[in-house]
């Protein structure tokens, strides 16, 4: 029995809603930075004194959470569910497989460290 | 004879346009990239020290002190020898001069401030402060004699500068220009994005500008009576109509822009600098709006043409100050101010062009003097930072400091 790491970019507006998503399916722990990006979006134009300037990376939030093999489905769908909002610029998951997991408090390995 | 809210309105003045230097810094830090803050910063408040120093040693003399030929100051107080407690009457006859003349080191301060603006971000710190130096004294100190010194020869043509249209805005906003052409655009620019520091610094860096230039035009009546007042209600006026109607352009174009709505403000206490003590508040009134649309064209078309006028020092105070400075010539009215002179509407179009005569020799002379002095120190100091200085960021490369941790 193994675990994956979900790696998400969601866009930041969004990061209550996961949270909470992902909670409502039993998953609490999870890492948030932010970060710059880009997708097919690519960038935006913004309002100079007189004209535009661009901005080429978007700012977004990275979710990194750790589940059980059994709970990945559920977490994904979750997660994209709560992040969803149908326009470009929604984000994208990535699922590693684990090798393992240690709780730095007590040593623990693999399963319980979850 | 000494009245004391005279002095007391003029000194407090001083501290209101001493403030715009700090303000500047802001107003033009917030508009760079991150790694250039404290650099950009630098640039104002290094002139804050440098002129305050210059200025008390031998400026004030080169522009005020008794005329020679019209064209400068003699040395009679050099050191502010003979500059003492007691009224210069041919200044201002009921404050000290001291009063006066460091009311004019405010001025003298802020003046080559704003022409950084054009070449943040790659100058290199050694060959700008030579650059300030020799600006003030063979600019700023100079033109301030033709057009205020008792006997310069603009003066004595009848030239209006209420509060510096000519001798503050267009000498740095065409020096600007001669110096953005010199040091050449900044690296990446037009291919890579350049995202602004923080545009809240501009915002409260616009709007300390806004609440200093009370003092600007205000004190420049050097009494605190109706005179003072007047110039601080067009004044607020001309700012507010220019800001508004900027902030219609940037709609227009897509969305109401805050950093639109700043940067008119400021285009219209530019334009209504040299009207200020001459014109009614329904003339503010056209001349910040106007000013706001020439500006606002100006920035659309020097980004056009590839010049790398950075935060558009040319586009703002160079054309808001001869918009303003014509249109003095245009509004300009004897009952608001008997000294002064009325302008086409009011009869006289022969002001129009006295005002076309100074502005233009103002501004010749400043983009001569700044492009000979420019081209001088670049080959001997470099204006320019290295490449790879500029790569990493001047705050760590010329300063050794970050703004940000």
């Amino acid at each position: 029995m193994g675990f994956k790491k979900i790696e998400a970019i969601i866009r930041t507006e969004k990061l209550d809603e996961v949270r909470m998503a992902v909670e409502g399916v039993g998953i609490v722990g999870m890492t948030v930075t932010e970060v710059k990006g880009r997708g097919s979006q690519k960038g935006i134009l913004l309002e100079w004194r007189a004209g535009e300037y661009r901005v080429e990376f978007l700012p977004k939030l990275k979710l990194e959470l750790v589940v059980h093999d059994v709970d990945l489905e559920k977490a994904v769908e979750a997660l994209s569910a709560a992040a969803r909002t149908g326009k470009v610029g929604d984000g994208k998951i990535f699922i590693y497989s684990m090798e393992d997991i240690v709780r730095v408090r007590t040593g623990e390995r693999g399963r319980p460290a979850v | 004879m000494i009245n004391s809210g005279d002095t007391a309105w003029v000194l407090i003045s001083t501290a209101l346009v001493i403030l715009m230097t700090p303000a500047l810094a802001f107003f033009y830090a917030g508009m760079v990239r991150r790694k250039n803050v404290l650099s950009t910063i630098m640039l104002s408040v290094a002139i804050l020290a440098l002129i305050s120093v210059q200025w008390v040693l031998f400026g004030y003399t080169l522009a005020f002190g008794p005329d020679h030929a019209g064209l400068f100051g003699g040395l009679n107080w050099l050191g502010l020898n003979g500059v003492g407690q007691t009224p210069y009457p041919g200044y201002a006859a009921t404050i000290p001069h001291l009063a006066f003349m460091v009311f004019q080191l405010a001025f003298a301060v802020i003046t080559p401030a704003l022409i950084t603006g054009a070449f943040v971000e790659r100058i290199n710190f050694p060959g700008f402060l030579l650059f300030t130096l020799l600006w003030s004294t063979f600019i700023y100190d100079p033109v301030a004699h033709w057009v205020w010194g008792i006997g310069g020869w603009l003066r004595n043509l009848g030239a209006l500068d209420f509060a510096g249209g000519t001798v503050v805005h267009i000498t740095a906003g065409v020096s600007a220009l001669a110096l953005a052409l010199i040091i050449g655009r900044r690296k990446g620019y037009g291919k890579f994005p350049m995202e602004p520091s923080n545009i809240p610094f501009t915002i409260l860096g616009a709007f300390l500008l806004w609440f200093g230039w009370f003092g600007f035009n205000g004190g420049s009546a050097l009494s605190s009576g109706g005179l003072a007042t007047s110039a601080l209600v067009v004044t607020n006026t001309a700012a507010a109509a220019a800001a508004l109607t900027w902030m219609l352009m940037s709609w227009i174009h897509k969305r109401p822009s805050v950093l639109g709505l700043a940067t008119g403000a400021v285009v219209g206490l530019v334009a209504i600098t040299p009207a200020s003590g001459y014109v009614s508040p329904l003339s503010a009134l056209v001349i910040g709006a106007v000013a706001a649309v020439v500006s606002y064209y100006s920035i659309l078309i020097r980004v056009k043409s590839g010049l790398d006028d950075s935060l558009d020092v040319f586009a703002c105070h160079g054309m808001g100050g001869i918009t303003g400075a014509l249109l003095t010539g245009v509004f300009a009215d004897k009952a608001i101010n008997s000294a002064g002179a009325n302008g086409l509407l009011f009869g006289n179009p022969q002001q129009l062009l006295i005002q076309a005569i100074a502005v233009l020799v103002v501004a010749v002379f400043s983009f001569t003097v700044s492009y000979i002095l420019g081209r001088v120190i670049d080959a001997v100091f470099s204006l320019r930072a290295r490449s790879e200085e500029e790569e990493i960021g001047l705050d760590i490369t010329q300063h050794g400091e970050a703004a940000y941790s």
